[in-house]
């Protein structure tokens, strides 16, 4: 490192990188990119970053759609419903089967995650309206696959557009068969990213699932002064069951997931638990809020990634219930701490003091900084695809040091970024990895856990610790430059 | 619990007695049928294989299931990159460009450049003007490449944005200080809900073609433009190239992806390799134009053929009769004898396809993909002696299923060999049940069809996610005939191997020579 500090090189490239943009563009960006501190109390966001505005036009953005918010993320992973993409073909095809949301259940009989059911909107369909079309659709469904326990109709672009009313046409379908039909308006250009789908489909949810009472099989289940459910976990790789062993071991009930492995029952039932764990943030705030407004069930967030986070988290779910569960909880602490010792003896030399630099979505650009950190690296940047200001608020609290900060990073900037401040990792999604990996950088993808995983609670931690090794310590990167190049050539 | 020696991901971690007492216990709570009546899903899984099953499934108007198509702008962006120095433009919204980077990147475990211009709520009502000229500015300021190729999402294709009329107004605000008078932006319109991915790759193609030749018709070049199409394979552009350079001829590549999804690592250049501009703008004085995929090119050579009178045509080099052919067009073409390297080639090809035939004769395979891909491919397997039992495109043009139908019609086998026109592949499942077959050929949706119907899947086509560098391969041209030859022989013998491997029972036939 040069005579500068941490701090100063990253204002430095935040300044440099600005330098591109036409002006307008400029002014925009520059509220976007800024530098955190730890401590820095006069910061209203982290960075004093603005979030959840219009992308610049023209830019490489990683942000996705408000049906990538809906269709991808909250409402694709319920196993056991139809999920329609309604409108072309395109949006289905590529978001089929990519996010990891892992289930069990017999695929195409009575769980339906990893396929894909496009309305295949032809240029008739535009022109005259897609309603018929629909209805077809959700009767076809229902003849091939009667073990479906609903549909959703996950709107595209010209849904909205063209003035079709799914909501008409489901609910009449939904009347005439007494199934559970959830339009959802998600039109692609609704919002400026992701982050409107989630509280759309988080609104379709209390409307079709809560105020619905859809029908459900088998019996009720009798509430317990335990119940609890997790809320914004999409299992991820299994996410989801790494942590639910941990609850489970502590003596609490897991009565439902959301929506990773996820049924419609659960769903219902969930009004009926005694907490609500809220893992993801930003995409289910908003059904979270609605339950403890409607139904008086208080929620709160937790972080079981990496061991530091994961015992403030289990204790602080434990200290809402009685002391019977305080005293599983430190059981469970006391349980699991000699292997985490044992990994991070294992993995802390061999990545301390490595610099990391993140990009993710929802929950990750803060909830993984404490992972790496248990293992001793150093989260230097981080930022949010589509993140809220309280998203940023909540990151003060959890950066380590001087930290870049850059909401809705685009292609550009992420590498500019890279390039000036050369961390050892980068770790985002899919389509900024082989950019870095191309430089000789170690990257792993954070959004699918780069195909391993869980990353979440003690077992997910382990695997956490050793992919991060793997991904510094391979050998592969020492191979770029050949034996005939000469120092300081590429 | 995790142990440090011997740390498992999900795979395994899973399968560890406490995870499936958590597994179990889960399904207290769930409402699917697995969880409430596992007897159930049997007896409706069964059905799923039955003809009953089948008719039902293929009497489906509406609802389109697990489908092997894409949409129109992927193509495009396709189109742009194979141009140099070009940056795809969607103009629409940027979840779409987010979801094709990640498709392609997936495939190519490679970067994909495309900017987009976020069109939201404001431009869906007062249309997307303002997104342009900003969006257009902004990308030439931060990229800097020399040419910006701009397809449409079905989002501004509904409200219906001028995007000649968009870019000119562009140009005239930004006043030449990031977007000079004739800088070229080309344009297309590819709408999500007519035709497919190809069609989109045929418009952009189009596009290009046509607004770059604007006034540049002039003496003939002696060259010869070759088209590609959707070409997923990086190896096959290579094969097409070192086969027409074979011929000595003069040649450009119009749309030439390959360097620009294959590229070293060492630096991150975000374009690589593409047909430069200036060829580009001089294809309409080539001698002849040759697409290798008809149906991805039909607007594209109906003006090469009506309007700019070239010569050429179609031919697909995959299998020995299609590079055969295209190797006699440039034959003719160039008015060269068949050079000798092109004759070795072949004659290894042929010799491997007659040392391994006795494998892939009689044995039955199911295959699906874009309609040019299917003509090659069905052609090779009867070249070998195989049985294309079902041949399904969801996406074929217009004459695309006679054309296949009557090349089923030359294998002794016709009567058992199925075109599925516009079908998809839950339809494929029904037909796999019902009719079974010995392999598949396909891409990684063909992951579930193996799941569930154990038909062991030979990766060949697009997308593939989950087997690596199978797309840096040639799959056309005589060294791609025998990359296929020797993939699907393989196979075979793997699957040979598979069910003659139990001890004291099948290993009879478990040979080590074969």
């Amino acid at each position: 490192m040069g005579p500068e500090s941490l701090e100063e090189r990253q204002k430095a490239a935040v300044e440099e990188v600005l330098k591109a943009y036409p002006e307008k563009a400029a002014k925009n960006r520059a509220k976007h990119l800024g530098v955190g501190g730890p401590e820095d109390e006069s910061q209203k966001t982290c960075g004093n970053v603005r979030s959840n505005k219009k992308t610049v036009p023209g830019v490489m953005s990683q942000r996705g759609c408000a049906y990538a918010g809906s269709k991808g993320v909250v409402w694709g992973p319920v196993k056991d419903m139809v999920h329609i993409s309604h409108g072309p073909i395109g949006c289905g095809q590529y978001s089929r089967a990519g996010r990891r949301n892992y289930y069990i259940g017999t695929t195409g009989v009575d769980t339906f995650v990893t396929m894909n059911f496009s309305s295949d909107f032809q240029e008739k369909d535009i022109v005259f309206g897609g309603d018929k079309k629909l209805t077809k659709c959700l009767e076809e469904i229902d003849a091939l696959f009667p073990l479906n326990n609903g549909i959703t109709v996950q709107s595209e672009c010209p849904i909205g557009l063209i003035g079709d009313d799914i909501n008409a046409t489901s609910k009449q379908y939904a009347k005439q068969t007494g199934q559970t039909i959830v339009p959802v308006n998600c039109e692609g250009f609704r919002g400026v990213s992701q982050s409107l789908g989630h509280h759309i489909a988080n609104d379709t949810v209390r409307d079709y699932v809560f105020d619905g009472a859809p029908k459900v099989l088998g019996e009720s289940i009798e509430p317990t002064e335990y119940d609890v459910a997790i809320i914004g976990d999409y299992n991820i790789g299994g996410d989801a069951w790494s942590s639910r062993i941990l609850l489970e071991e502590m003596g609490l009930r897991v009565v439902a997931q959301w929506s990773g492995d996820a049924t419609l029952k659960e769903m219902a039932q969930t009004t009926k638990v005694k907490l609500n764990l809220l893992h993801c943030y930003r995409s289910m705030n908003y059904i979270s809020r609605h339950m403890e407004k409607e139904y008086g069930i208080p929620w709160i967030e937790y972080n079981f990634f990496g061991p530091t986070q994961t015992i403030k988290s289990l204790r602080k779910i434990a200290a809402f219930f009685d002391e019977g569960v305080q005293a599983k909880c430190e059981e469970v602490i006391a349980k699991y701490q000699p292997m985490v010792d044992a990994v991070t003896n294992k993995y802390r030399p061999r990545l301390e003091g490595k610099q990391v630099m993140l990009f993710v979505g929802g929950l990750r650009p803060r909830h993984v900084i404490g992972a790496y950190e248990d293992l001793g690296m150093e989260v230097i940047g981080t930022g949010y695809e589509f993140a809220h200001d309280d998203d940023y608020k909540r990151t003060k609290d959890e950066i380590f040091r001087s930290t870049v900060i850059y909401d809705d990073v685009n292609e550009y900037e992420l590498e500019a970024f890279v390039k000036k401040l050369q961390p050892d990792l980068v770790a985002s999604g899919i389509k900024e990895k082989y950019v870095f990996q191309k430089m000789g950088l170690p990257y792993r993808q954070m959004h699918s856990w780069d195909y391993s995983g869980p990353y979440h609670g003690y077992d997910g931690f382990a695997i956490f610790a050793k992919d991060m090794d793997l991904a510094i310590n391979s050998p592969v990167w020492g191979h770029s430059k050949a034996p005939w190049e000469s120092e300081g050539e590429a | 619990m995790q142990e440090v020696e011997n740390i498992v991901n999900g795979q395994k971690l899973f399968l560890r007695e406490e995870y499936q007492e958590v597994l179990e216990n889960k399904k207290q709570f769930e409402g699917g049928m697995g969880a409430i009546n596992p007897e159930k899903v049997e007896e409706v899984a069964e059905w799923t294989k039955s003809w009953d099953y089948r008719e039902k499934n293929l009497a489906r108007e509406a609802i389109t299931v697990n489908p092997a198509k894409a949409c129109q702008p992927l193509g495009a962006v396709m189109v742009a990159l194979g141009f140099e120095n070009t940056m795809p433009y969607v103009h629409g919204s940027h979840g779409c460009v987010a979801y094709f980077r990640s498709y392609f990147t997936r495939h190519f475990k490679e970067p994909t450049p495309c900017v987009s211009d976020s069109m939201t709520e404001d431009a869906a009502v007062f249309g997307g003007l303002s997104n342009m000229k900003d969006g257009l500015k902004n990308c030439a300021a931060l990229y800097k490449p020399e040419m910006i190729a701009v397809s449409t999402t079905c989002m501004a294709e509904v409200i219906g944005d001028d995007l000649f009329a968009f870019a000119e107004a562009a140009k005239e605000e930004d006043g030449g200080e990031f977007l000079p008078e004739g800088y070229p932006i080309t344009y297309a319109h590819t709408p999500s809900f007519t035709g497919s991915h190809i069609t989109g790759y045929d418009n952009m193609m189009h596009g290009i073609m046509s607004q770059l030749t604007e006034g540049k018709k002039g003496e003939k070049n002696g060259k010869i433009n070759i088209i590609p199409g959707f070409e997923t394979y990086i190896g096959s552009i290579r094969s097409v190239k070192a086969i027409v350079e074979a011929f000595g001829a003069e040649y450009t590549m119009l749309g030439d992806h390959a360097d620009q999804w294959d590229m070293p690592a060492g630096d991150y250049k975000m374009f690589a390799g593409g047909t430069p501009i200036e060829a580009a703008k001089d294809c309409i004085n080539a001698e002849a134009t040759i697409s290798l995929q008809k149906y991805s090119t039909v607007k594209t050579m109906k003006m090469v053929q009506k309007r700019w009178k070239h010569a050429g045509g179609f031919s697909n080099p995959i299998g020995l009769k299609g590079t055969d052919e295209f190797v006699m067009k440039l034959a003719e073409l160039t008015g060269k004898e068949v050079p000798q390297k092109l004759k070795i080639e072949r004659g290894r090809l042929v010799d491997a396809m007659q040392d391994s035939y006795p494998y892939m004769h009689g044995k039955k395979f199911a295959i699906w993909g874009d309609p040019d891909f299917l003509i090659g491919m069905v052609s090779f397997l009867l070249e070998m002696g195989a049985e294309p039992t079902h041949v399904l495109c969801n996406n074929p043009g217009r004459g695309w299923e006679e054309e296949m139908r009557a090349l089923l019609d030359t294998s002794p086998a016709a009567a058992d060999c199925h075109v599925w026109a516009g079908k998809d592949l839950w339809h494929m499942r029904s037909l796999l049940f019902t009719q079974p077959v010995d392999f598949m050929i396909g891409n990684s949706y063909g992951k579930e069809l193996m799941r569930d119907t154990g038909t062991p899947l030979i990766y060949v086509g697009f997308p593939i996610f989950d087997r690596h560098h199978l797309h840096r391969y040639s799959i056309s041209g005589y060294d791609g005939g025998l990359n296929l030859l020797t993939w699907i022989t393989n196979k075979v013998l793997d699957q040979l191997d598979e069910e003659t491997k139990d001890i004291a029972s099948t290993d009879y036939f478990f040979d080590v020579v074969r």
